[in-house]
């Protein structure tokens, strides 16, 4: 079948199309960006990053979809909403860096990103979050830590040790009333989305 | 002032932060705050779930939105307040985008249903407690309050992010200059000094992805308030207080500093102002003392940075024009 140029195959969604689809919440007008570079100018991480918002945004609209999900742009964006509220084209930025983290879990690319353990501190904090209710960080440090840093762990350690002195840290986890409550409102959330 | 909040502490409230949650109380009692907490809440997922899935990541902000909706209201408008900024951006972003998406509302609705719950968008006003208290009580009733003012305390307001931005409610109106903190500092009586990296980010979790990134962002704030000479930096958010606080010994070893500047939540800072004991207000649980830093406060207010006259030069300043007063019939 010829393909008509410029004219994306019925049935075939463009890299752009994927990122807004997997964004929920209301319209994320990626498509708008005028590539204005106010996101990248304004972001803490700018310098650390692969690429800059600006950047990545016009990779995804390029269909560069290997590259973008391999940056470490998306791990690296620390959530401050500054892009997003300076944006002229009210871009919902932050958010769709976590769809781009969720994406590049997802299809196995961050493995190739210099953020490769970024993930796995996030699985770590929600693997608690699923299993009490709460959030637990001596073991959300310890498991992740000793896994990834087990040299780093003595400097950890200190930290932890002053904060257990301090008062400021439960050598135990505490577990919510209803878990099984929580639990199946999660696993109905999973099946929804197609992750389970 | 509505008459009755869900209060929603948040994880991080319950031990990292005790001392927030510990101020919170007893701000909260002294204004006449009334706060219940939500049944039951679990975590919002801090910047973590958004990261693994979407939809489970809003089902679990939303069980504790539908958890406050179904309290008790007696008819009355809903309120909710948390006290940590992550926690309030997911609680109001979930609310933001459910009643902006009715496909998201519909999804989320039916995971919750799964357990039983139900929750309409827009059911409950989510605040942070900055909010409730410059807004809702308002600086006149804080100022009356007050039986020990500040003076001579020399604080750097620190807003960060999530509090000012987004602000899908339209509460500040500012993301990047508010001054509502300022000023409810200066109603304390301490000396709040213009803090140019007010709302800068404090990092969040990079400390535990890329601790270069994240040390260079704190000792930008330490910098600026030390530059300015503040006595302590005012937070609003347990992340913010941990990095600062927390990593201050590690930004000092990594670039050489020496910075001492102790970090105390702004409900901690009122308590004193109020006659709280440090100990009373969770003062003591920082890594770095604020308590050698409380012996700056004086009786008096310090005298306005006495004017010093500028040496005028030798030279004679120009003639001043002649000024034509026919008009106002003065002569
Ligand atoms: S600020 Fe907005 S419009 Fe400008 S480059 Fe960034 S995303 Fe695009
Ligand atoms: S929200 Fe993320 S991408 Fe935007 S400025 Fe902040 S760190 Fe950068």
């Amino acid at each position: 079948m010829a393909l008509d140029p410029g004219i994306v195959p019925e049935g075939r969604r463009t890299f752009m199309q994927e990122v807004i689809a997997a964004t929920p919440g209301g319209d994320p007008h990626l498509e708008l960006c005028l590539q204005c570079g106010t996101c990248g100018g304004s972001c803490p991480s700018g310098p650390d990053m692969d690429h800059t918002p600006r950047q990545l945004f016009a990779m995804i609209a390029a269909g560069m979809r290997e590259d973008v999900l391999k940056s470490n742009t998306p791990w690296f964006c620390v959530s401050c909403y500054y892009c997003v509220v300076r944006c002229p084209q009210e871009i919902h930025i932050t958010d769709i860096m976590y769809t781009l983290k969720r994406m590049a879990i997802e299809e196995g690319y961050y493995r190739e990103s210099s953020a490769a353990e970024a993930p796995d501190f996030s699985e770590t904090f929600i693997d608690f979050v699923e299993h009490y209710g709460r959030s637990f960080e001596l073991g959300l440090a310890t498991r992740y830590h000793l896994k990834h840093h087990p040299l780093g762990m003595l400097k950890m350690a200190g930290m932890g040790l002053n904060m257990l002195i301090k008062g400021r840290m439960d050598l135990k986890p505490t577990r919510i009333e209803h878990l099984d409550q929580l639990q199946a409102i999660l696993q109905k959330a999973k099946e929804l989305e197609g992750k389970d | 002032m509505p008459n009755r909040y869900a209060y929603y502490p948040g994880c991080s409230l319950e031990k990292n932060a005790r001392a927030y949650h510990i101020s919170t109380l007893y701000v909260a009692e002294k204004l006449g705050v009334a706060l219940e907490e939500v049944p039951d809440w679990n975590c919002c997922g801090a910047t973590e779930y958004f990261a693994i899935a979407a939809l489970p990541a809003y089902a679990l902000v939303a069980r504790n939105l539908a958890l406050a909706q179904g309290m008790d209201w007696n008819g009355g408008q809903r309120h909710l307040v948390a006290p940590c900024s992550a926690c309030f951006l997911n609680l109001s972003k979930t609310d933001h985008y459910m009643a902006d998406s009715p496909q998201l509302a519909a999804q989320v609705n039916e995971a919750l249903a799964a357990g039983g719950l139900h929750y309409d968008p827009g059911a409950v006003f989510v605040h942070h407690l900055l909010d409730v208290i410059v807004d809702d009580v308002g600086y006149e009733k804080v100022q009356e309050m007050v039986t020990k003012p500040l003076f001579g305390l020399r604080v750097a307001p620190y807003y960060g992010c999530l509090v000012t931005r987004p602000d899908y409610k339209h509460i500040h109106n500012e993301p990047e200059h508010p001054f509502c903190l300022d000023d409810l500092l200066a109603a304390l009586g301490a000396t709040v000094i213009d803090y140019p990296v007010k709302t800068a980010c404090c990092g969040g979790h990079m400390t535990q992805i890329s601790e270069d990134t994240a040390l260079e962002l704190i000792r930008r704030l330490l910098k600026a308030a030390a530059d300015y000479r503040a006595d302590a930096i005012v937070a609003l958010c347990p992340m913010c207080q941990l990095n600062l606080d927390g990593y201050q010994a590690q930004v000092n070893k990594h670039f050489g500093t020496d910075y001492h500047i102790p970090i105390l939540y702004f409900t901690q800072v009122m308590g004193l102002a109020f006659g709280a004991t440090p100990e009373e207000i969770g003062i003591g649980k920082e890594f770095v003392d604020a308590r050698p830093v409380l012996n700056k406060i004086q009786e008096k207010p310090p005298e306005e940075g006495k004017k010093r006259r500028k040496k005028r030069r030798d030279k004679q300043a120009l003639p001043m024009p002649e000024l034509l007063r026919t008009h106002t019939g003065r002569k």
